[in-house]
Order: structure tokens, then C-alpha cells, then sequence
């Protein structure tokens, strides 16, 4: 690869991002880069390593389940599997994940900056990543056996369990650290850097949903940093301030524990919302419906979304004030969201709608994310949260937003910009059957939960009674699926990224946002001239319409 | 591709938005204190007696010293800032020398605050301790735990302080580019200002 664009650089063209030569060569020009695309892609990969572990360990949690009693693994082993599945999906892959990844890709390139405003702050914020990864293996390794607390380390247990708890949690804080600085560096990017022109209602959707993220990354994270900090200090001093035994009390950790962790699910949904509002009207033609609402509803959900923590401790004793408000500000946060919802299918309406695997998987997003959020609306119901709190209902329910919603996200994301990152395209036909097994595959695995957790089959769980074995049969066969969509759908970009097509073109799908101005893939730092922008993004017309029509038949 | 490097690229500097990343890093240390504070809070509320009683314990004579010597090394942090404003070089670093002999006063005055509690049995898990009632526990639980991690950001704003003066003696750090020393100057003054809180919190309220 590097051979012709050497010989492209000498026409007087600058090389892509990929071939830039730095100061340093090799291995260490990606390791020691402060490019935010390279750090972008050090964290794809990163992140992809552990999404696979996480995987592997939900796997095989489901294959445990497939029937009554022991199948493959005993209990102690089964709560080590699901902490680890818990700590790495949530830490590891959905908290960093699209921020870190396409945020940090894509973030300086869409409001025309050439980098983030503190570049080397970023690589840091990779570094600790990888080390708070890094310790999260390790505890695993290390004698005393992984933590068997759940990712949420409730107290007392895990004050009292004799299992590598310290390294976990310290692995957590450290995550958490990476998390703030990405925030602190976008909120002060999207302030600073804008090109000339990008007011904040022209910049684009994915632009608010980050900053709203980077927001909440910054004011939530070192909540959950104390909170660790303490568990550990208990650990080790048995300083008493939630340990029952001295006075303390277990459900004010609680309480800090979610003041943190109810924001984080919207660190984890937000980015996703915003890259859904960047594909559907590249692919449904048509400038989106509601621009200002969409905008507004990100702002809104992280302001609604920090004050409805104790809605995970309704069963944990708390007064009927205190229930009654969480409740009441639980339904509120959803109407952010429904408005976000109502204004993609909107846009949809009358747009001429190319299906293309980016857009499949945001329809299934907006599909999954619906029956994920109204399901979240039940348990705000006091008197229904009771009924299902701690049963696989749970489970089911913010796996639709995580995994359905999220997951998806990142998955239509990963897909959409593709063949800009990397300046090759995937299969496409492939793609989109891999698109499928996930769909079928997922909605296999999880909406059994729903219905196990309804008629009473607590999550967590070891064994179960054998009237739950059937719901837990399909559910396992869904694991399969999912596994098997993964395999098909990793094998196809990896393989692209060596054998696939080549791309030029600057405008691959025929966006209207400034990433489809620049080379593909872009030169260093992103822009040769900064771009002047002059309008709301999103103007499609029907002269570039044309245009596409052109391209998809050359394409063909 | 490393900073220098990107710096040959194009020279890129913008005072006012590194002044924002540290506002924005103040905010998560005060939110890291914040979940202490709602800690206090609502022990403090459970437990008013006990919380009275083992403030009793605490000297406000040492408390009150190093407040005074606190709130004195915020002065000198600004006046290091207002020297390299006036070009002064050899003045700033005195001011920051100051500020760190300063900052070493006030953690040799907690050291000996916390051995004399140590002595009596006073610490986590310390027999004496453990005999009081749960509201005691907490206080000094508490206690301990603010007023260390206070003091581990002390040795952090030392180790900066000790940077930057080290910055402005090779003239990285100059008239026309002090935004590094202003920041360090501001992770100083909420240094200080936790304290400001934690003092009356610990030493005043009985």
C-alpha cells in the first residue's frame, strides 16, 4: 500500500492518514500518534479485542443455561463469568464505545477542525484505557479467582468476597479516568474548534449527541471514581462508611453507585441516537425532520437522565416520596427520547429509503431501542418494577438498549463510515446477510427473557425451575445466531480491509456532512483548507440526488 | 507524529480553550469531593451526637494554622502569576518556590495531627476506635478519608508547582505564555477551597 501512495505523494498529493510519515516509523507511528484518527482506530481495535471476549463469556453463560443444573461449569465459576461479561461489555466495550471510536474518528472531521483540542490528553485517555483493560485480565488470572460480585459491586458482598475485587475495581477507576479526559477533550473541542460558519444549530446531530455525552462523562465519572475509591479503602482499612457492621450504610453506596451508573447508560445510548440521526437521511434522502427537537432532546436526556438514579433501588428501601419522584422523573426522561424516535420515523416518511446495511441496522435500532425504552417505562411503574426487579425481564430489557440500541449503533456506525476510515468497502451483499443473523439472532436470544422474567425467572441465576427450560433453549439457540453474525460479520470487514474493493471517492455515500468533503480516506490533519460552512447540514436536493443515482449505477 | 512534530505542521495554541479543559477538570475534582460531602452529609444527619462528640477530638488550634497557611499559599500562587505577567522571572519562582515551602508546612502540620490520633488508637480498625459507638466510627472514617485524599491532591499540587517552576526557569513558561502556570495556579486555589470546606466541616462544627 505504501509503495503507490509514495508515488502519489511526489504528484503533490498529500497521503492519507493511514500513510502519513511522523516522526516516528512503524508500529511506534501509531503508538506515539496524537492524530485523533489513528487514536480512533487504535480504540476500534481495542475495543473489537474485548467486544469478543465479552462475547465468548456471554456465550458461554448461555450455553450454562440451556438446561437445568450443571451443564458445563459449577456456580462459582458461572457468577466469575457473568461479573467479567458485565465489567467488560459495560467498562470495556459500551462506555467508550461509539465516543471513543467514532467520536474521536469523526468528532474533529465533522465541525472541520484538524484534531481534537488537546491531542495528546487523547492518546493518554488510550493508554489508560488499555491499562485499565489490561488489569481487568489480569484479575482474572491472578490467584483468588475473578471477582463474582456482578459489575455492580454491590457492599457488603464485596467487601467480603475473597476474590481479586481490588483489581477490578481499580480497573474500573482507571477506566473511568480515560473516560472523563475523552470528555473533558470533546466538550472543549466542540467550544473551540468549529470552522467558520458552524454556528450550534448547524452543527451536525451527532455533534450534540457526543457533546451531550461528553457532558455526562464529565460530571458523572469521578462519582463512581470516589465510590470505587471507597469500596477499596473499605477493603483495606474497614473504614466503615458503607460497611453495615461499623454503621455504615449499604444503600448510600447504592445510591453513589447509580448516581454514576444510571447517566453511564446514557453515555452508552447517546452517541448511538446521534450516529442513527447522521445515517437516516443520507439514506432516506431527505433533510431531517426536527432538527432543533433532536438537538435538544440529547441535551435533555442527559439533564433528565442524571436525576432518575434511584429508580434501580425501588425494592432497596427508600421512602414513598422519595419512590414517587423517581418515578415521576423516570417517565420524564422518556419523552426525550419518544421525540427523538417520532422525528427518525418522520424523516423516513416520503423519503426514498435505500436499504443499504448502515440503515438496516438503524431500523432494527429504532425497532429494538422502542421495545427496549417502553419496557424501561414499565419498570418506572412502581407497583410493575416490584413484579419484575431482578428477573430476566431486567436483563432482557437493557440488553434491547444496550446491545439492540447501542450495539446496533456502533455496528450501523462501523458500517457507514467504513469505507472512509479505511478507503476500502466491504461486501456488501455479505454485510447485510450478516445484518440478518444478528437481527434474528438477537431478538431470539433476548425476547424469550422477557417473557421467563414475567412469569418469575430471576436473572442471575445459576439453575432454574424446568418450566423456564424451554424460554432458556431458545434463547441459547439465539446465542448461536448472534455468534454466527458476528464470525460472518467480522470476517467480511477484516477481510475487506486487505482484499476489498478500493475507494476514492471522497462521497461514497452521498452525505451531506463535512467527513464526505474530505479525501478518502483523509490526508493528516483532515482538511487542506479549512472548510467555510454556510449552512444547516442535512440540505438534500434533488440535483445531488441525481447525482447519487449516477454513482450507485456506475457502482453496479 | 508526536507533539513536536505536529507543532512544525502548524503551530497550534489556544489559551482560552486550555483554560476551559482545566475548568472542566476542576468540575470533576469537585464532583469527586461532592460524593464525599453527600457522604458527610447524611452521616452527619443520622448521627448529630456522635458527629459532635468526636469533632470535640480534633485540634482547631493546628486546623486553624494550616487554614491560615492554605488560604497564604493561594496568595503567593497568584502573586508567581502577576510576576511572570510583569516579565519578573526570578520573582514568579520565588513566589512558587514559597508556595511549595508553604504546602510542605501544612503537611507536616497533618502528619503530626495524624500520628497524635494514631497514638490513641484512633484509626480505622484501631482498637480504641472501634470501642466507640458507630456515629465516632464514621466520623473518623470520614475523616480520614477527605482529608487524605485532600492531602494527596497537596502532594500532586506540590509536584506541579515544582513543573511549572522548573517551565519557567528554561522559559517555556513567559510573559507572553503563562496559561500553564494559570492553571496550575487554579488546581491550587481548589485545593485550597476544599479545604476551605472541610475545615469548618471537621474542626468547627461541634
Amino acid at each position: 500500500m505504501s509503495d503507490d501512495t509514495m508515488s502519489v505523494r511526489n504528484n503533490g498529493i498529500e497521503p492519507s492518514y493511514l500513510d502519513f510519515q511522523g516522526k516516528f516509523k512503524g508500529l511506534l507511528g501509531w503508538l506515539l500518534s496524537t492524530d485523533h484518527k489513528r487514536i480512533g482506530l487504535l480504540y476500534l481495535i481495542s475495543l473489537s479485542l474485548f467486544l469478543i471476549v465479552g462475547v465468548a463469556f456471554g456465550f458461554l453463560m448461555r450455553l450454562e443455561l440451556i438446561a437445568p443444573g450443571r451443564t458445563i461449569m459449577d456456580p462459582q465459576t458461572y457468577n466469575s463469568i457473568f461479573t467479567l461479561h458485565g465489567v467488560i461489555m459495560i467498562f470495556l466495550f459500551v462506555i467508550p464505545g461509539l465516543p471513543a471510536v467514532f467520536g474521536n474518528f469523526f468528532l474533529p472531521i465533522l465541525i472541520g477542525a484538524k484534531d481534537v483540542a488537546f491531542p495528546r490528553i487523547n492518546l493518554l485517555s488510550w493508554y489508560l484505557y488499555v491499562a485499565g483493560g489490561l488489569l481487568a485480565i489480569i484479575a482474572i488470572l491472578l490467584p483468588g479467582g475473578p471477582a463474582d460480585t456482578g459489575w455492580t459491586f454491590y457492599i457488603p458482598y464485596s467487601v467480603r468476597t475473597g476474590t481479586n475485587v481490588m483489581i477490578a475495581l481499580f480497573a474500573a477507576f482507571i477506566l473511568g479516568f480515560s473516560s472523563i479526559l475523552t470528555g473533558l477533550n470533546f466538550v472543549t473541542t466542540v467550544h473551540r474548534l468549529r470552522a467558520p460558519g458552524m454556528t450550534w444549530f448547524k452543527m451536525p446531530l451527532s455533534i450534540w449527541s457526543f457533546y451531550a455525552t461528553a457532558w455526562i462523562q464529565v460530571l458523572a465519572t469521578p462519582i463512581i471514581g470516589i465510590t470505587l475509591l471507597l469500596v477499596g479503602l473499605e477493603r483495606i482499612f474497614s473504614i466503615g462508611i458503607f460497611d453495615p457492621a461499623l454503621g455504615g450504610d449499604p444503600v448510600l453506596y447504592q445510591h453513589l453507585f447509580w448516581i454514576y451508573s444510571h447517566p453511564a447508560v446514557y453515555i452508552m445510548i447517546l452517541p448511538a441516537m446521534g450516529v442513527v440521526s447522521e445515517i437516516i437521511p443520507v439514506f432516506a434522502r431527505r433533510t431531517i425532520f426536527g432538527y432543533k427537537f433532536i438537538a435538544m432532546s440529547s441535551i435533555a436526556i442527559a439533564l433528565f437522565g442524571s436525576l432518575v438514579w434511584a429508580h434501580h433501588m425501588f425494592t432497596a428501601g427508600m421512602s414513598d416520596t422519595g419512590q414517587f419522584v423517581f418515578s415521576l422523573l423516570t417517565m420524564i426522561v422518556a419523552i426525550p427520547s419518544a421525540i427523538k424516535v417520532f422525528n427518525w420515523v418522520a424523516t423516513l416518511y416520503k423519503g426514498s429509503i435505500e436499504l443499504s446495511t448502515p440503515m438496516l441496522y438503524v431500523l432494527a435500532f429504532i425497532f429494538q431501542f422502542t421495545i427496549g425504552g417502553l419496557t424501561g417505562v414499565m419498570q418506572g411503574v412502581l407497583t410493575i418494577d416490584i413484579m419484575v426487579h431482578d428477573t430476566s425481564f431486567i436483563v432482557a430489557h437493557f440488553h434491547y438498549v444496550m446491545f439492540g440500541g447501542t450495539g446496533f449503533g456502533f455496528f450501523a456506525a462501523l458500517h457507514y463510515w467504513y469505507p472512509k476510515m479505511f478507503g476500502k468497502m466491504y461486501n456488501r451483499k455479505l454485510a447485510k446477510t450478516s445484518f440478518w443473523f444478528m437481527f434474528v439472532g438477537f431478538n431470539t436470544l433476548y425476547f424469550p427473557m422477557f417473557i421467563m422474567g414475567w412469569l418469575g425467572m430471576p436473572r442471575r441465576y445459576y439453575d432454574y425451575l424446568p418450566e423456564f427450560t424451554s424460554y432458556h433453549f431458545i434463547s441459547t439457540i439465539g446465542s448461536w445466531i448472534v455468534v454466527v453474525a458476528f464470525i460472518l460479520m467480522f470476517g467480511n470487514l477484516i477481510y475487506s480491509l486487505l482484499k476489498g474493493a478500493k475507494v476514492t471517492e471522497k462521497n461514497y455515500w452521498g452525505g451531506e456532512t463535512l467527513e464526505w468533503q474530505t479525501d478518502t480516506p483523509p490526508i493528516h490533519e483532515n482538511f487542506k483548507e479549512i472548510p467555510t460552512v454556510s449552512d444547516t447540514p442535512y440540505q438534500y436536493t434533488q440535483n445531488q440526488d441525481e447525482q447519487l443515482t449516477l454513482q450507485t449505477e456506475e457502482a453496479k | 507524529m508526536s507533539s513536536n512534530d505536529h507543532a512544525a505542521v502548524h503551530v497550534h495554541r489556544d489559551d482560552v480553550g486550555a483554560r476551559m479543559g482545566m475548568w472542566l477538570f476542576l468540575f470533576t475534582e469537585l464532583l469527586l469531593f461532592g460524593g464525599m460531602f453527600i457522604l458527610y452529609s447524611v452521616y452527619r444527619y443520622n448521627n448529630p451526637d456522635a458527629f459532635h462528640l468526636a469533632a470535640k477530638e480534633l485540634n482547631t488550634i493546628i486546623g486553624t494554622f494550616n487554614t491560615a497557611i492554605l488560604l497564604t499559599s493561594s496568595l503567593t500562587m497568584a502573586l508567581s502569576i502577576t510576576a511572570i505577567q510583569r516579565n519578573n522571572k526570578s520573582l514568579s519562582i520565588f513566589f512558587q518556590l514559597l508556595t511549595v515551602v508553604l504546602a510542605l508546612g501544612f503537611m507536616v502540620n497533618k502528619y503530626f495531627e495524624w500520628t497524635a490520633k494514631f497514638n490513641h488508637g484512633i484509626y480505622p480498625g484501631g482498637e480504641q476506635l472501634l470501642s466507640r459507638e458507630s456515629g465516632e466510627i464514621l466520623f473518623f472514617g470520614l475523616y480520614y478519608v477527605m482529608t487524605g485524599l485532600h492531602g494527596l491532591h497537596v502532594i500532586i499540587g506540590i509536584v506541579l508547582i515544582l513543573v511549572m517552576t522548573r517551565f519557567t526557569a528554561k522559559g517555556i513558561i513567559r510573559q507572553d505564555s503563562y496559561v500553564k502556570l494559570e492553571s496550575a495556579g487554579l488546581y491550587w486555589h481548589l485545593v485550597d477551597i476544599i479545604w476551605i470546606f472541610l475545615f469548618p466541616l471537621f474542626y468547627l462544627i461541634t
